[in-house]
């Protein structure tokens, strides 16, 4: 059985559709990436799935159970962690484990238990009694993390966990996550960073509501086969790239960094290729041959899924 | 219940940590209560008072020395004809003059009816009216020592001034106002309290967490609300304390009405509270709405500081909507005259009524709120 069943789920709001007929399994034990820019309806899908917005059709299914006619069941089941870490800001390190194993209805040992556990997950050990206000933003991330999966939840949602959070800390977290997974629990996260997708076993790309592609990284990457990437550099990257549009090989380019990536319509045609006619355009520029990047991924499947 | 109880305990620790609150819920009525207490008054003292004694004996001196001794009268001098008793109450220099008529003292002690005159500056309305009350107080006083002398029976007074004073013979307004004041704290605490903590939950995202997890949203309101009730309830009996010891404030009902009548006031502002957390979206917000709907009405409306027999007729009929107007008529009666829950039947079942009414309305609204939204 799968750990999320999605199936036509759409949800309306007003006249705008936020989410349009997305259909997705998540398989348990996976690390499933939500990838789409802001607003392409991540959090809404979510929000949905943990039973907090009812869908205004189709059906999704969390844990086996279906989240429109018993939320209540999949409370239970799942953790959930959103980018603002809710946490508790007045109160202890302490007291908000005590306050979040207290409404998951945490007892006894395994809430001495999970107590340990927590703390020595977000490094806490020794300073249960800090106010959480005055913990960097790190801190709290894999604080709240602790208290979202205190009662031990066989699915977890993170909504943009990493925002707001420096690149040494976002590195640790992504290691706790893949922890988790290790251990058996099953990972939605949704995130706008492409680096962090490499993180994830498989990856659904959202944009404007629908499902544009799902797969893992290397299989998304795919839809480069037959379609190498030259990586143009020159010294006046517009005119190369007015150059390249009005090549016939050329399929499309776009600006990267300083770089310019032109996406070519065979496989056969060659960097030198296109670095010779832009040396008799008058245009100095070194072409390489560079494999597709998740960014190159990304703005092409959202392309496509555009038109 | 444990969850409940988990919200109670985390919402106490933040109001204890909470400096801001927590001068709301303790200063605040403490502030008011010296405020109310001791300076804004509505007492009237020391007014000037000029005295024209046409009798010059020992019985018009004691009436005199009477007025002077009880605080409310400052002596400004003595008049002796006519014009010079206009030009004192013209100039101001005198608000009251005390005219005592020749052979006062002959016809007290020969027991024969007489009176003294009291003409008072009415311009304000409200003083005269005090002033007058004040007079007829201190006169019946006197009277009745004389009448006491003269070994006559109380049927028929030896000096004119019948005015008396049932509750507040001092007509002393401090006891009137604490249970204004009890009504108006717990409009604070309750309502303003309740909301803005709610509504600060949903600002913090915190609200959206404990939504995603297995608490209802009965256990999260009781959990929310219920030490906020305490406090309330708390900081009412301390007003209550307090004015007992400072102002002498005399509890001549029973203390168990008074508990119960508090607690069924609060509940119904706790849920006050509740429904305006659901219809605010921003602590600003909910704390306008809060004054507008609770807390000026309370002030106003309730009979707290206006008298609602004053009001003009619109305002008279908004009032019967405000429910610290019930509680208010409640509290007075078993503070300062002891009366017994037979009385107020019909301002305890408003009160019902009112707690019940919110507490259905919000509960309507939160359960929308919480569950899945539509």
């Amino acid at each position: 059985m799968n750990a999320i069943e999605v199936r036509e789920l759409t949800r309306r709001f007003g006249a705008f559709v936020a989410v349009d007929r997305l259909s997705f399994d998540v398989r348990p034990g996976e690390i499933f990436g939500f990838l789409g820019a802001n607003g392409a309806g991540k959090s809404t899908t979510i929000r949905m799935l943990c039973g907090l917005l009812r869908p205004t059709s189709g059906t999704a299914r969390v844990g086996g159970i279906d989240v429109a006619v018993d939320p209540e069941a999949v409370k239970q089941r799942i953790g959930y962690m959103s980018q603002r870490f809710s946490l508790y800001e007045k109160l202890t390190v302490d007291q908000n484990i005590a306050f979040f194993a207290g409404i998951y209805g945490l007892t006894g040992d395994s809430l001495a238990a999970r107590r340990t556990f927590a703390l020595e997950m977000a490094g806490l050990g020794g300073r249960e009694a800090v106010l959480t206000g005055s913990l960097s933003a790190g801190w709290r991330q894999r604080l709240s993390l602790g208290c979202a999966i205190l009662h031990e939840p066989p699915i977890v949602f993170l909504d943009e966990p990493t925002g707001g959070v420096d690149p040494l800390s976002r590195r640790r977290f992504w290691r706790l996550i893949r922890d988790l997974a290790r251990a058996g629990t099953t990972v939605l996260v949704t995130t706008h960073y492409l680096d962090e997708a490499e993180h994830c076993d498989r990856i659904a790309v959202i944009h404007a509501g629908r499902l544009a592609a799902i797969g893992s990284v290397g299989e998304l990457k795919q839809v480069f086969a037959g379609r190498p990437i030259i990586e143009v550099r020159a010294p006046q990257p517009v005119d190369a790239m007015r150059r390249l549009d009005q090549m016939p090989e050329v399929e499309k380019t776009s600006v990267f960094g300083t770089a310019v990536h032109a996406v070519l319509r065979s496989a056969e045609a060659r960097p030198d290729l296109v670095s010779g006619r832009l040396r008799d355009a008058g245009i100095p520029a070194s072409c390489t041959l560079v494999a597709p990047s998740l960014e190159d991924v990304f703005l092409d499947i959202v392309e496509r899924s555009g038109r | 219940m444990s969850k409940t109880l988990s919200i109670a305990i985390k919402e106490f620790r933040q109001i204890a940590r909470d400096r801001r609150t927590l001068l709301i819920l303790l200063f605040v009525p403490a502030f008011f209560l010296l405020l109310y207490g001791y300076a804004l008054s509505f007492d009237i003292r020391n007014i000037p008072l000029a005295v024209e004694d046409n009798d010059r004996s020992s019985a018009s001196r004691e009436v005199i020395s009477a007025f002077v001794n009880s605080g409310y009268f400052d002596f400004v001098g003595d008049i002796s004809n006519e014009a010079d008793l206009v030009r004192r109450l013209d100039d101001g220099s005198a608000r009251a003059v005390l005219v005592v008529p020749g052979g006062f003292g002959r016809d007290l002690r020969g027991a024969r009816s007489t009176g003294v005159q009291l003409i008072v500056n009415g311009d304000n309305a409200n003083t005269a009216t005090t002033v007058v009350g004040y007079a007829a107080g201190i006169v019946s006083a006197v009277s009745a020592r004389y009448e006491a002398a003269a070994g006559l029976a109380a049927a028929r007074p030896l000096l004119s001034a019948e005015t008396r004073v049932w509750y507040n013979p001092e007509l002393r307004s401090t006891l009137f106002l604490v249970p204004g004041l009890i009504a108006y704290i717990a409009m604070l605490t309750a309502v303003v309290s309740t909301a803005l903590s709610i509504v600060r939950e949903k600002e913090a995202g915190t609200m959206e967490q404990v939504r995603m997890s297995p608490v209802g949203p009965l256990a999260y309101v009781v959990g929310k609300t219920m030490p906020y009730f305490l406090l309330s309830l708390a900081s009412s009996l301390a007003i209550v304390g307090v004015s007992m010891l400072l102002f002498d404030l005399p509890v001549r009902g029973s203390w168990w009405l008074l508990v119960a009548a508090v607690a069924l006031f609060l509940v119904g502002a706790l849920a006050f509270g509740v429904l305006i957390s659901t219809l605010a979206e921003t602590q600003q917000v909910a704390f306008q709405l809060a004054l507008l709907t609770s807390y000026l009405p309370t002030l106003m409306l309730s009979g707290f500081i206006f008298p609602i027999s004053s009001m003009p007729a619109v305002l008279r009929a908004i009032t019967y909507a405000v429910p610290a107007r019930y509680f208010l008529t409640v509290l007075r009666g078993v503070l300062l005259k002891g009366a017994g829950a037979a009385v107020f039947w019909q301002e305890l079942a408003a009160l019902g009524v009112f707690a019940a009414m919110v507490l259905a309305l919000a509960s309507l609204r939160l359960r929308r709120e919480w569950s899945l939204s539509r």
